[in-house]
C-alpha cells in the first residue's frame, strides 16, 4: 500500500492527519471562546458534548488521528536519521529561507505531547472519564476558573500554545505543499494562510488562559 | 591590481569508502582572489606533490557550472557561501584573508564517500535510469515545433531542466531526501506534451526508486532550494507530490 511503503505516501498520512487535527483545534478553540463570552453558554455545551455517544465517537476518532501522527512522525524521523548516513557534517550553517519551525517539527511535537497530557489530565480526566466511569463530572467553568488561577498553570500553557504556534506554521502550509496544492504565485500566499491560522487559533486558546488568570487577580 | 589572502584549509581526507576519515589541516599563503575554489584546491595539490604527499581527490569536470560534478561541501555550505553557483563558480575573492575554510564531501547514505570529497552520485542515475525519459519508438519523428506549447509552461520546464543534478539538494537536507532533483526531473518532463503520456508512470518508478536507495522523506524544509546552484524551485516538489498522488488514486 503506498501510503506506507512510499515516501510521499506516508507524508499524505502525516499531512492529512495533522490538517484533521488542525480542523478540530479550530473547532476546541471557537468552543473556549464561549467561555469569556458567555459562562453559562460555556456550561451548556460541556453538557452538550459530555460523554454522549457522538462525544465519544468524536474522541476516539481524535485519539486515533493523534496516535497516526505521532507514530508516522517517529518512523519518517528514524528513517531520515538514517538516510543522512553515519558520518554529520563538521561546519553546518543556516539557510535563510528556512524557517526554523521545519527543521524542529518532532521537538515541538514532543512539546506539545507533553502538554496533551497535562491538559488531559487537568480537564478530560475529571469530567469526560469521569464520566464514562458513571460519576457526575466536575463543571467546566470551574475547572477553567481554577486552572488558571494558578500562575504555573498559565505558564504551561503558554509554552505549549508557542509550540503549537511553531508547529503549525510550517505545519499547515506544508500539508498543503504534500498535497500538491501549491505553485510559484501560492507559495507565499499560502504561507502567509498558515501564520494567519496558526496565530488565529493559538490567540483564541490563549486569550481564555490569560483572561481567567486576570480575573482571578482581580 | 591582484588581491591576494592566506587562508587555512581543513579538509576531509578519507583513503576508501571503508577507511576512517578525519579532517587535515592544511596552510595555503598568497592565493589571488581572482582565482576559483578549484583553482586553489590545484595549487593546494601541486603542493602537496611537490612535498610527495598524495593530493586531494575532489571530483570536477567542465569547471563552467554545467556538469554537476563539483560536489564540495564547504562552510556548511553544498557548493559554498554564494547563492545560486556551482563550487567551480566559486571564486576566491569570497573570503577573508586569514579565514579557516572548512571542505567536506557530500554526506548522505546514499553518496557514499569514493575517497577524500569525492562522493558516489550514482544514486541520482539511477533515479534517472528508472523514469527520467521519453520513450521513442523507431520511425518517422514529429517535427517539436509543430507543437504547441504555452510560454508559461515552456519557461517552467526550461527552469526545471536546468537542474545539472550535482546532489546539492540531497546534501543540503537534514533529511537526507532527493526530492528537488526527482521534482525538477518529473516537471520538466511532466510540463510538456511529449513527456505527458508517461507523467504517472514515471512519477510512480522515479519515486518508488528514490525511495528503494534510500534517501530520505522531504518535510518541505527548503533548504534544498535555498542551496540549488541552478535554483531549481520548491513549488516543482508540489508538483511531484500533485502526480504521484493523482498517480496512486487512478490506480
Ligand atoms: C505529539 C504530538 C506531535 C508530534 C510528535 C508531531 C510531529 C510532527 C512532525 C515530526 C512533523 C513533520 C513530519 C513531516 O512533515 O513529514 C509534523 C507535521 C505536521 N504536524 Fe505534527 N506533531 C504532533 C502534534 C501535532 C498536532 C497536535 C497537530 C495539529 C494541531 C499537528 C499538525 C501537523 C501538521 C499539519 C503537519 C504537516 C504535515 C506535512 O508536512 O505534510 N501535529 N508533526
Ligand atoms: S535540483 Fe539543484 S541541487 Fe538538486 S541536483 Fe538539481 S541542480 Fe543540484
Ligand atoms: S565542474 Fe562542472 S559544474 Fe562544476
Amino acid at each position: 500500500m503506498w501510503l506506507f511503503n512510499s515516501s510521499v505516501g506516508r507524508k499524505v498520512v502525516m499531512c492529512v492527519t495533522g490538517a484533521s487535527l488542525v480542523l478540530f483545534l479550530l473547532f476546541h478553540a471557537s468552543m473556549n471562546l464561549v467561555a469569556i463570552i458567555s459562562p453559562e453558554g460555556y456550561d451548556m455545551i460541556c453538557e452538550f458534548l459530555g460523554a454522549n455517544w457522538y462525544a465519544l465517537v468524536g474522541t476516539v476518532g481524535l485519539a486515533g488521528l493523534a496516535v497516526i501522527h505521532i507514530l508516522y512522525a517517529f518512523i519518517l524521523s528514524v528513517q531520515n536519521y538514517r538516510a543522512r548516513g553515519n558520518a554529520r557534517y563538521e561546519v553546518t550553517d543556516r539557510q535563510e529561507s528556512v524557517e526554523w519551525a521545519s527543521k524542529n517539527m518532532l521537538v515541538l511535537g514532543f512539546i506539545i505531547l507533553g502538554g496533551i497530557c497535562v491538559h488531559l489530565i487537568h480537564f478530560w480526566a475529571k469530567m469526560q472519564l469521569v464520566e464514562i466511569l458513571g460519576a457526575i463530572p466536575e463543571n467546566g467553568m470551574e475547572l477553567i476558573r481554577y486552572t488558571f488561577s494558578q500562575w504555573y498553570n498559565l505558564a504551561i500553557y503558554l509554552v505549549w500554545f508557542a509550540a503549537i504556534w511553531f508547529h503549525l506554521t510550517h505545519g499547515i502550509w506544508s500539508s498543503m505543499h504534500t498535497l500538491g496544492w501549491n505553485n510559484n504565485i501560492w507559495m507565499p500566499r499560502i504561507k502567509c494562510i498558515s501564520n494567519i491560522f496558526a496565530t488565529l487559533i493559538v490567540l483564541m486558546f490563549a486569550s481564555v488562559a490569560i483572561y481567567y488568570f486576570v480575573i482571578s487577580l482581580i | 591590481m591582484e588581491k591576494t589572502i592566506n587562508i587555512t584549509l581543513k579538509v576531509w581526507r578519507q583513503a576508501g569508502p571503508k577507511a576512517k576519515g578525519g579532517f587535515e589541516t592544511y596552510k595555503l599563503d598568497n592565493i589571488s582572489t581572482d582565482s576559483s575554489f578549484l583553482e586553489m584546491l590545484d595549487v593546494l595539490n601541486e603542493k602537496l606533490i611537490n612535498e610527495r604527499k598524495e593530493p586531494v581527490v575532489f571530483d570536477h569536470d567542465c569547471r563552467e557550472g554545467i556538469c554537476g560534478m563539483c560536489s564540495l561541501y564547504i562552510n556548511g555550505h553544498p557548493h559554498g557561501p554564494d547563492s545560486a553557483i556551482t563550487t567551480c563558480q566559486l571564486h576566491m575573492r569570497k573570503f577573508k584573508d586569514g579565514e579557516t575554510i572548512t571542505v567536506e564531501p557530500w554526506r548522505s547514505n546514499a553518496f557514499p564517500v569514493i575517497k577524500d570529497l569525492m562522493v558516489d552520485r550514482r544514486a541520482y542515475d539511477k533515479i534517472i535510469q528508472a523514469g527520467g525519459f521519453v520513450s521513442v519508438n523507431t520511425g518517422g519523428v514529429p517535427d517539436a515545433n509543430a507543437i504547441p506549447i504555452p510560454k508559461k509552461d515552456a519557461d517552467e520546464a526550461m527552469d526545471a531542466a536546468s537542474c545539472i543534478g550535482c546532489g546539492a539538494c540531497a546534501a543540503a537536507c537534514k533529511n537526507g531526501s532527493a526530492m528537488l532533483f526527482v521534482a525538477a526531473k518529473v516537471s520538466q518532463l511532466a510540463l510538456l506534451p511529449q513527456g505527458k503520456v508517461e507523467a504517472a508512470r514515471r512519477a510512480k518508478a522515479m519515486v518508488a526508486k528514490m525511495d528503494e536507495l534510500g534517501f530520505g522523506n522531504c518535510t518541505n524544509t527548503g533548504a534544498c532550494a535555498a542551496e540549488c546552484p541552478k535554483s531549481v524551485s520548491l513549488s516543482n516538489i508540489a508538483r511531484l507530490n500533485r502526480e504521484f498522488i493523482c498517480a496512486k488514486f487512478k490506480d
